[in-house]
């Protein structure tokens, strides 16, 4: 189709800590590897996006341009709570879309410091002097802990739980089953921050977070970027073969967020933006899920990717546990979901995540995956999902032969 | 496999009447105290979507207009989790929870009179609302909040 987009390039940094660099660093490393990759520069982009939570305010397209490049060009700084990433891409794609690029750079990145588990909603309270109502909700104090948790660990549990509190056979030992195959996954993976394994029971045996979430089964924080540059189904033909030979179609790109659900007054709902994401992009890309030859998906807590193993579709409605069970999202199985490692054992800057898994799918389309390729992969989907909520989903296809 | 807990959980004391020198307050606007304590949400007038805060307007249908619904306090246990890393000056473990309320309604609270161990956690068991005292400022005024306990 003529109005096509490509991914050209891709790169990402190797996730983990790097304290000694900011996110201008990391974001110029893997904007310049994917720029490389492209047989590019950045004097050729027309559009730049750049995803960043850290530094949402703070001009990091512009200060990216400083180090790299200063061409003019848009610059969108980008943030969508964990779907920044593929915020960023998709905003480099609208811009070709739109007909105002021929090619675009899309950058994510995190410069996570040592926030730890918790965030900053993690400290400790002041004590009070006169209680005061204030606030949307007339609260006269912080209310974590005393009304449930809002943090991450325990959302994620409680949106876990409350598929097993609907389908038999999901319990505390398919939630750690997901993180025991991601942690087996990313031993294979050199880009990951942690490439160790993991038994069953020890990974339900770690110290428990938010119940049924031990640490093993929580993302990291950390540090890292990753870039892909997009190009016009025009241009492409006009670039080298090599370029052309590796580029890599963007069947889907889809951006939800979250409907009206009964259930907000309690806690986020991320089944069914992420739901409304998957049947849009299957739709736009004229797949559907038995086409897959693998997925990369937000797996934040091990209780998410069970629930979203039945959002994408992998699975039969009420099916995931059963999924699990016989092992289909292993690397060997039927639908092998993060072979990368995923958010658990691969890390999880936040901005970069979103462009991280379409780099990882997009290598293993173009059969330079190393030794954790999928054999002949053809079709990939990658989702992320910002809580808030923003869901992002691209479907990925080898250019035909 | 069971996992147990060791620990203290939240206590659940539903002796709210006032202490000597200060009164109590909820600990949100949307708990009520008077009377039997209970929850109250927006209502749309429009298409009857409930909420806990302060409105600008419906995010089900767009409509402005609002009344003030007070809830049940019975319900069913629709999700937990059982909180063993927290804040600093949280007790923990404590058993966070959303509940559907009885006639409408969806909330977040904490699980109480209940042991921290999913062995002794039902999915989709009863429950009845309770409050509890959850802090004191400098003038001896109790704020109140509420939970779910077993019903």
């Amino acid at each position: 189709m003529a109005d096509t987009v490509w991914i050209i390039g891709a790169s990402m940094t190797k996730f983990g800590r790097y304290p000694d660099k900011d996110t201008v660093d990391l974001a110029s490393e893997a904007a310049l590897a994917a720029l490389e990759d492209a047989q590019s520069t950045i004097f050729d982009m027309q559009t730049l996006a750049v995803g960043c939570l850290v530094d949402a305010a703070a001009m990091l397209g512009q200060r990216l341009q400083k180090q790299i490049g200063q061409t003019g060009i848009p610059v969108y700084n980008v943030a969508n709570a964990c779907a920044t990433g593929a915020t960023a891409v998709r905003t480099a794609l609208l811009a070709i879309k739109a007909g105002e690029a021929d090619m675009a750079l899309a950058v994510g990145v995190e410069q996570m410091g040592k926030m730890g588990l918790l965030g900053p909603a993690g400290q400790a309270r002041a004590k009070p002097t006169g209680y005061t109502p204030s606030g949307r909700y007339g609260s006269v104090m912080p209310v974590e802990g005393i009304l449930g948790t809002q943090l991450m660990p325990g959302v994620f549990a409680q949106a876990g739980m409350e598929y097993a509190s609907h389908h038999d056979g999901v319990g505390f030992e398919q939630f750690a089953k997901v993180a025991e195959k991601n942690h087996a996954h990313s031993a294979l993976n050199p880009l990951a921050q942690y490439q160790k394994v993991f038994s069953l029971e020890q990974v339900m045996g770690a110290e428990m977070v938010a119940y049924p979430n031990t640490l093993l089964m929580c993302c990291p924080t950390g540090d890292g970027a990753a870039a892909a540059v997009l190009c016009s189904d025009a241009r492409l033909k006009t670039l080298d073969p090599d370029v052309r030979r590796r580029a890599v179609k963007i069947s889907a790109s889809v951006l939800t967020s979250d409907p009206y659900v009964e259930s907000d007054t309690a806690q986020p709902d991320v089944s069914t933006l992420t739901k409304l994401a998957a049947a849009q992009a299957y739709e736009q890309a004229g797949v559907g899920p038995a086409d897959l030859d693998l997925v990369e998906l937000h797996d934040c807590f091990a209780t998410a990717e069970l629930i979203h193993y039945e959002n994408l579709q992998l699975c039969e409605p009420g099916g995931a546990g059963d999924f699990i069970d016989r092992r289909a999202p292993w690397r060997d199985g039927t639908t092998p979901v993060n072979v990368s490692g995923g958010l658990i054992s691969k890390g999880h800057p936040i901005g970069a995540t979103g462009v991280a898994n379409i780099y990882e799918v997009a290598t293993h389309l173009r059969g330079e995956a190393g030794d954790r390729q999928i054999e002949g992969a053809r079709v990939g989907l990658t989702h992320v999902i910002g809580l808030g909520s923003a869901c992002g989903v691209h479907v990925l296809e080898r250019a035909a032969a | 496999m069971h996992v147990t807990f060791a620990g203290p959980t939240l206590p659940a004391v539903t002796d709210t009447s006032s202490p000597p020198g200060g009164g109590r307050i909820p600990v949100v606007d949307y708990l009520v105290l008077e009377g039997d304590p209970h929850l109250v949400a927006h209502a749309c007038t429009g298409c009857g979507a409930l909420y806990f805060d302060r409105r600008n307007a419906c995010a089900k249908c767009g409509r402005t207009a609002f009344d003030r619904r007070p809830l049940a306090t019975t319900g069913v246990l629709r999700s937990f989790t059982i909180v063993s890393r927290a804040a600093p000056g949280v007790p923990v473990p404590y058993v966070s929870a959303v509940v559907e309320l009885e006639g409408g309604g969806v909330v977040k609270a904490n699980l109480v009179d209940v042991e921290p161990d999913p062995a002794k956690i039902e999915l989709n068991m009863p429950l009845s609302m309770t409050t509890f005292v959850c802090g004191t400022d400098e003038e001896g005024t109790d704020a109140v909040a509420f939970g779910f306990r077993p019903a």
